[in-house]
């Protein structure tokens, strides 16, 4: 069982680095919006026109 | 299909088309088919294929000049920052509903040459743009997203935006690192109990590893995320009142400092560190919820910004200019050209005027004002332009008095959320009484026992069901209530709007659409109604007037010459060779040099003009309000669900009367004031009636802040969004009664979760202040019985039974509209 005194220091290493990238993500305004950015896929490229939409 | 493509509202006998992706599609008015044929044109017609729900009809007459003031960069700066070569700017969008809007006016922007960045966030209804200040300027900016049928409007105070940008994001953090947190040293406990419930023995020093880890984990925890309870029990506690949160926090504290000394005191002692963790894990998630929820609302802040204009063309000795309001004096005298709003009370100095009061009086049909006549700000000017002498600004003004009446009003407001934080306080005082004897008999017991049974008391009795058994049934009542096109301003309202049991109506813009259209049409020289009609239709399609746009349905192919608009009075105009006039009955005499006039049609209702030629008068026109066409449909269901319909209007009492006529409301009251109207409801209130009031004007807040329940119209004043509790996004009449019913049912699902939670916590206490409940069973009951309440909370969620209830309702306004 003498792993779990490395493993479990290794895990919570990655549940740190885990909450730094959240926060940071956060601070940069990842989650300000979660709808809009979903419709930038749609920017350049409209599809096209055709088959896909029927009413 | 008989509603306009763009907007969803029903066509009333438009012809007119828009050509989007090689089809051709109604559209209900001129407005609608230029929104529509620009978004196709400029390839943006899959737009169509994902919005959210229809589109906001643009406003007519939008005068091309009103954004040019923008264009001054000494103007723009109070909205803009600067750099050298680029300008940024925030707007709040009006009409932004969905996400496919904001990918609209995003792709629109970005075709300007000019425009470095555009980012426009559907949540908050706001959009930020970058531009290249060489290029272009902010007027060019407003413009286009005004061509798009939305309006936006420049954000003066950045704080408020950014304040909540910061707490969406805090909360945010603090929920993470509380489930993280919750998650890690859960871990640890689970191996823990399973051993335990194994009957193995653990190592000891294993065992303590895990609880220095814990320790580690839940610290942050407990004085990261767990700090906003922290600090609402001390402020509650300094204010001498018990919060929800001051038993929370003392079991918190209680449980973390026991937990911290028995780590370093040997095995001997139970760790608590997973109650902790999990307990903060899930206050924090309700938090988050209620967060949300009331953040979709902030759009509102600024509502009384938006009601009166930022700019005044002030009449100077260098002749007019343009000066931002806040400069104006008392005395200064200003123009007000058509169609505009104004921005001041004042005197009307050279000529009469036509004014629009709806805002204030609820009055549909503009007023006439003579010279020397006192306006008020708020009002539009809806005929050619007119000099005014300021008397009041700012705070002195009719529309400031309004906004004061209301803020007062709210405090009448019943207080129910209130009467059951009371109700909590006192279970909560008791919660503590009954900790501290169990705390005391232990003692004399079993001193042993006495810190986990008195954990355990505390733990089990946290409210946290209690807590989160409203919360959670109003977001998914909020959930449910969107699909109907119902945005929820004030949870409290829905708690109200369930036990409603009269609604009044505001007649203008609420039970009517609030714009005019022909009710009749009375053909007086053999000339055929459509032919009245259409030469009436080809000379109003020139002018601005209100009681113009009624006739824009039957506009037809055809020129007119010598077209000519007489302020106040009609219009002129030569069609096929003949001269025709089109006004008030005087004025159309005028051209046959005929003192002798037809009488009007008897009992005329609405506001009456004349068609005339050279040689007679050709036809009458009658133009009234129109009734919104779910509106009968939607006062018969109310009246099903036992609610009783008034009509309470601003409004002369025949146009009343025929309102109530057609959607067959009994109770009406013509000609009160927004006074009157208040006094009218609170009288209601006094005789135990429960009231909810719909309306949409400026007028209304007072009324709207004072009843159980008040509901705007999506259309309506901003102002009256603000003091609303329930907004009709759609202004579909025929959601209202969904309403109701979804409030019942939530209502009773909050029941059965207070119900649950109540049996749960009256039944744990004995046993855990017995001692047969450890601290460790205590925390996953609570977490168990907060999870159940989620769990029935989310059958109030929009399902295909409820989608499929919803469209009958709207075919039966569809089948009104087409009968009636």
């Amino acid at each position: 069982m003498s792993i779990l005194f490395v493993l479990i220091p290794l895990s919570l290493a990655l549940v740190v680095f885990a909450g730094w990238g959240f926060f940071w993500a956060v601070n940069a305004g990842q989650f300000d919006d979660l709808e809009s950015p979903g419709w930038d896929a749609l920017r350049d490229d409209p599809p096209k026109n055709d088959s896909s939409h029927d009413d | 299909m008989n509603v306009c493509f763009h907007c969803g509202e029903p066509l009333r006998g438009s012809t007119l088309v828009a050509r989007v992706e090689q089809r051709e599609q109604p559209v209900c008015c001129s407005g609608c088919q230029a929104v529509a044929e620009l978004i196709a044109g400029t390839g943006l017609g899959d737009f169509y294929r994902y919005r959210d729900g229809n589109s906001v009809r643009p406003r007519e007459n939008v005068q091309e000049d009103k954004w040019r003031v923008y264009a001054d960069p000494q103007f723009a700066a109070q909205f803009t920052r600067t750099t050298k070569e680029q300008t940024s700017v925030t707007l709040l969008i009006e009409g932004l509903r969905c996400s496919a809007c904001s990918w609209l006016i995003d792709q629109v922007l970005r075709r300007h040459a000019g425009v470095h960045d555009v980012s426009v966030n559907a949540a908050t209804g706001r959009a930020s743009i970058i531009w290249d200040n060489a290029k272009l300027n902010l007027a060019d900016i407003m413009r286009t997203i005004a061509q798009l049928g939305y309006v936006p409007h420049p954000v003066t105070d950045e704080t408020v935006t950014r304040a909540l940008r910061e707490e969406r994001r805090d909360s945010l953090k603090r929920l993470a690192v509380a489930g993280f947190g919750m998650m890690q040293v859960m871990m640890f406990a689970v191996a823990v109990y399973s051993a335990e419930l194994a009957n193995e023995i653990m190592e000891p020093a294993l065992l303590n590893y895990f609880r220095i880890v814990s320790l580690l984990v839940a610290t942050p925890v407990m004085f990261y995320a767990g700090a906003p309870i922290l600090l609402s029990a001390w402020n509650s506690l300094r204010s001498r009142s018990i919060g929800m949160d001051v038993p929370v926090s003392i079991a918190l504290l209680l449980a973390y400092s026991a937990s911290v000394w028995n780590t370093f005191n040997g095995a001997r002692g139970e760790v608590y560190f997973d109650s902790v963790t999990m307990f903060i894990f899930f206050l924090t998630l309700g938090r988050f919820v209620q967060m949300s929820v009331r953040q979709h609302t902030a759009g509102v802040t600024d509502a009384l910004a938006r009601q009166l204009p930022s700019i005044a063309h002030r009449v100077g000795e260098n002749g007019v200019e343009d000066v931002p309001v806040t400069s104006l004096r008392v005395g200064d005298v200003i123009q007000v050209r058509r169609g505009e709003v104004l921005p001041a009370d004042g005197e009307l100095l050279d000529s009469e005027a036509h004014i629009d009061e709806a805002m204030l009086t609820g009055e549909s049909l503009p007023v006439c004002r003579q010279v020397g006549e006192r306006v008020v700000a708020g009002t539009i000017n809806v005929d050619g332009p007119v000099s005014i002498a300021i008397t009041a600004l700012g705070a002195d003004t009719a529309l400031s008095h309004i906004v004061s009446l209301m803020q007062r009003a709210q405090t009448y407001k019943p207080a129910l959320a209130r009467n059951a934080d009371s109700a909590a306080a006192r279970f909560l005082g008791y919660v503590l009484i009954g900790a501290g004897l169990t705390c005391a008999a232990w003692l004399a017991i079993d001193p042993s026992q006495a810190f986990a049974a008195t954990l355990a008391v505390l733990v089990v009795a946290c409210p946290c069901a209690f807590a989160i058994a409203m919360p959670a049934a109003l977001a998914s009542a909020t959930a449910s209530l969107g699909r109907h096109g119902i945005l929820l301003t004030d949870p409290d309202a829905l708690e109200s709007l369930a036990k409603v049991d009269r609604i009044v109506f505001d007649k203008t813009g609420t039970l009517t659409r609030g714009e005019l259209r022909i009710s009749r049409c009375t053909s007086l020289a053999g000339v055929t109604e459509p032919q009245c009609l259409r030469i009436a239709a080809l000379l109003e399609q020139a002018s601005e007037h209100p009681l113009a746009r009624a006739f824009a349905p039957y506009l037809d192919k055809g020129t007119v010459a010598d077209l000519q608009t007489v302020a106040g009075r009609g219009v002129a105009g030569r069609i096929d060779g003949r001269l025709y006039r089109i006004g008030t009955p005087d004025f159309v005499a005028e051209l046959r040099q005929d003192k002798h006039r037809p009488a009007p049609p008897v009992e005329s209702i609405g506001s009456v003009i004349m068609l005339g030629d050279e040689q007679r008068a050709l036809a009458w026109f009658e133009l009234t309000d129109s009734l919104r066409p779910a509106a009968g449909i939607a006062v018969s269901l109310l009246r099903s669900l036992h609610i009783e319909p008034q009509i309470l209007s601003g409004d002369g009492l025949q146009a009343v009367q025929t309102v109530a006529r057609q959607c067959g409301i009994t109770e009406h009251f013509a000609r009160h004031s927004a006074q009157q109207k208040l006094t009218h409801v609170l009288d209601l209130q006094k005789q135990g009636k429960r009231v909810a009031v719909i309306g949409d004007g400026v007028n209304d807040a007072p009324v709207l802040g004072a009843a159980d329940v008040s509901i705007a119209m999506g259309r309506g004043a901003a102002l009256a969004h603000a003091s609303a509790g329930l907004v009709l996004v759609s202004d579909n009449l025929a959601a209202l009664p969904e309403a109701v019913l979804l409030a019942r049912r939530t209502l009773r699902i909050a029941k059965q979760n207070l119900l649950w939670a109540a049996v749960y916590n009256l039944g744990s206490i004995p046993l855990a202040a017995l001692g047969f409940i450890p601290p460790w069973l205590a925390a996953l009951g609570m977490s168990l019985s907060s999870i159940a309440v989620m769990l029935n909370s989310t059958r109030l969620l929009p399902r295909a039974a409820r989608r499929s209830s919803a469209p009958t309702v709207i075919t039966a306004a569809h089948l009104q509209e087409t009968t009636a």
